[in-house]
């Protein structure tokens, strides 16, 4: 029987196999940032022990970062330190780190693969659960805590119980204006938080085929959410090209001896998935969260679920909680839900290509006078390329706040919250209770449907803006 | 890391599923640089409500949290476990853990006990009946008991053998995969040239 293509990756990392054991695997690339590292640089200090691969670990500043200011020291004297620690460790252990102020800063996820550091066949950790993202480009990428960070820092290994596998196939295609993000929300509600535990996911078919890299990490990025190990996509020439020529990629010949290596990287046509989800993306349409968690979603033109329809009982004390937690009424349209923030940015939605498709639907219009728009680059080179291309002009016209990068406002460690009771439309990935802000109302939101509802002020498509 | 092998504690009904770690300790109480004094931002949010269970007097000194499915969903964030351990927790039984929670309580020697949803229901039951009662979670048996007489519960619990072995011996992963070293050094020889570098001679 042929492998799968995460079986592919998975044996070819094992340094270590024993029965009753968990396998030994080899990391080919550990990303830190300054959150989830300092406990763990604490224990190699601790325990006399140093990082073992230098050369395969880097480090970037991201959730604490302020997004305005950015020049000046960071304001909350907690951040600093976190920050702080991070760069005394960084020159301590010798690891290559972006910090605030620097070209190749930016969210640990939109930094690697702009890099080039991300590319197929590899195993690649962060201590950071969107760390799936990476998945877009045939890599088994996954979130650790601190402790197993320390695990990699000093060994450059991981033990891991192998998972077993999933096959998510959407066919069709998706129809205009709906994306990846209306796809993985819609996958989500489908399975609910739990459905991917346990599994590394594959994502396949015409759909995903059919969609950018961008598109791609957008999706892997909320393999998380709900509760998959990993995600992954086969790579193809879409990942080659976007690969080819960043600094980091392989040159010349070791080019070719690499893209030999990834045409392999594809399940066997005889192999078999232990699931398998199907989906018609033809079927999809934007798709937004009503409730608190990423699993409690509806269409856009559908309505506040009534929470007595649910059949299960702990999801229907599930959606009881998350409606008087949002403030909403069953049987609400969504499109009539006000909104008073509007957050374009974070891991899964910050990246060139979606600040592109808000601008272009953003252009002309003026954002609602009781709503802010707030766009934050996933990275310095994000930004920069937009301004290269005017976008920050488009965005600042229409009245929203153009920011420097970083995570911002998708969990509201560095000033940009929501303030209790606030509403908001977010391209991130979490609409847990208080993920932007204490009592903060998260709905979260394809780009599309971002840009729209910034215009609107009320939960919209495109669409209704020509209406 | 302490053995783990039996713990008797007052039981806490947490009648929530997915229970998030920005639930479980958000955000903003991350900052910190240790791994102690999380316990503050244990469950902040909910822990303003006077109806929330960790501020009923008879739970306060809670060590056994009892929670709905899917516990520990979303970040990564080891501080959740920290968090739980700091304010007293020795163990969490739910009928779900999401992976990397389970993952981290592992490594930093918090029981995840999984045991059918039906035992949940019947814990809960138990102690909003008896406010204070306790529950030992014994790793040694793979078991989970309460209560006594007619309405007694034993049932057992779900852990992989290796995470067990690991919390009954106290073990440390580093420790144990350093001891492997060589097999690390052979396979790194193996590695093709053109996989990627951070740093470049």
């Amino acid at each position: 029987m042929g492998k799968t293509l995460s079986e592919k990756v998975w044996d070819e990392h094992v340094v270590r196999s024993h029965q009753g054991e968990p396998d030994l695997l080899f990391i080919d690339l550990h990303l830190i940032h300054e959150v989830t590292s300092p406990q763990a640089f604490d224990g190699l200090r601790i325990a006399g022990r140093t990082v073992r691969r230098p050369d395969l670990t880097l480090a970037t500043e991201d959730h604490n970062v302020p997004t305005l200011d950015w020049d000046k020291p960071i304001a909350d004297p907690v951040s600093r330190t976190q920050v702080e620690t991070l760069r005394k460790n960084a020159v301590e252990f010798g690891v290559r780190l972006h910090s605030l102020g620097d070209v190749e800063q930016g969210i640990v996820h939109v930094v690697g693969p702009q890099l080039g550091l991300t590319q197929p066949g590899m195993t690649i950790v962060c201590g950071d659960s969107h760390t799936s993202t990476h998945g877009a480009f045939g890599a088994i990428a996954f979130g650790i805590g601190t402790s197993e960070v320390e695990h990699v820092l000093a060994t450059q290994t991981l033990m891991q119980a192998k998972p077993k596998t999933m096959a998510v196939t959407i066919n069709g295609s998706l129809p205009p204006g709906v994306t990846a993000k209306d796809m993985v929300l819609t996958l989500i509600t489908h399975t609910g938080t739990g459905g991917g535990q346990g599994y590394i996911v594959e994502y396949r078919g015409q759909a995903i085929e059919e969609l950018s890299m961008e598109g791609r990490m957008t999706v892997c990025n909320m393999s998380i959410e709900w509760g998959a190990k990993a995600g992954l996509i086969a790579p193809d020439q879409i990942t080659f090209d976007y690969i080819e020529g960043r600094p980091e990629a392989p040159k010349g010949a070791d080019w070719n001896a690499a893209v030999a290596h990834w045409k392999t990287l594809v399940t066997d046509a005889d192999a078999e998935f232990d699931e398998e989800i199907v989906l018609d993306a033809s079927e999809m349409t934007p798709f937004v969260t009503w409730g608190t968690n990423p699993g409690q979603g509806v269409p856009l033109g559908g309505c506040v679920p009534d929470p007595a329809e649910f059949a299960d009982a702990q999801d229907r004390v599930a959606a009881e909680k998350a409606l008087e937690y949002m403030g909403l009424q069953a049987g609400t349209p969504m499109r009539e839900v006000k909104v008073d923030t509007v957050f374009v940015g974070s891991c899964t939605n910050g990246r060139i290509e979606d600040l592109r498709l808000a601008a272009e639907i953003i252009q002309g219009h003026t954002v609602d006078a009781d709503t802010r728009l707030l766009v934050v680059p996933g990275s310095v080179r994000v930004r920069m390329q937009a301004e290269s291309e005017g976008l920050d002009v488009i965005f600042k016209e229409a009245g929203a706040e153009w920011r420097g990068a970083g995570c911002s406002m998708c969990l509201g460690m560095n000033p940009d919250t929501l303030a209790p009771g606030e509403r908001s439309a977010s391209t991130s990935n979490r609409n847990f209770e208080g993920r932007q802000g204490k009592g903060g109302r998260t709905h979260l939101v394809s780009i599309p449907v971002a840009a729209a509802t910034a215009i609107r002020g009320t939960l919209s498509s495109p669409a209704d803006l020509e209406a | 890391m302490e053995k783990f092998s039996s713990h008797t504690g007052v039981g806490v009904p947490l009648r929530r599923s997915n229970v998030d770690t920005d639930q479980i300790i958000p955000a903003v109480y991350l900052k910190r640089v240790t791994r102690d004094g999380f316990e503050d931002g244990l469950f902040s949010a909910w822990r303003n409500d006077s109806d929330f269970v960790l501020n009923n007097p008879a739970y306060a000194a809670g060590s056994v949290l009892v929670a709905g499915p899917d516990f520990g969903t979303g970040s990564s964030r080891e501080h959740a476990v920290w968090a739980l351990q700091n304010y007293g927790f020795k163990a969490v039984i739910s009928s779900r853990f999401a992976d990397i929670f389970r993952s981290n309580s592992g490594k930093a020697g918090l029981l995840a006990a999984q045991v059918d949803e039906k035992v949940v229901q019947r814990l809960w039951d138990l102690l909003e009946d008896s406010p204070g009662a306790t529950i030992t979670v014994d790793l040694e048996s793979r078991t989970v008991r309460a209560g006594e007489g007619a309405d007694a519960i034993e049932d057992s619990l779900d852990i992989d053998d290796y995470t067990r072995w690991r919390l009954l011996e106290g073990l440390d992963d580093v420790g144990i995969t350093l001891s492997h070293a060589e097999d690390i050094t052979a396979y790194e020889a193996t590695r093709p040239s053109w996989k990627p570098a951070t740093i470049h001679a």
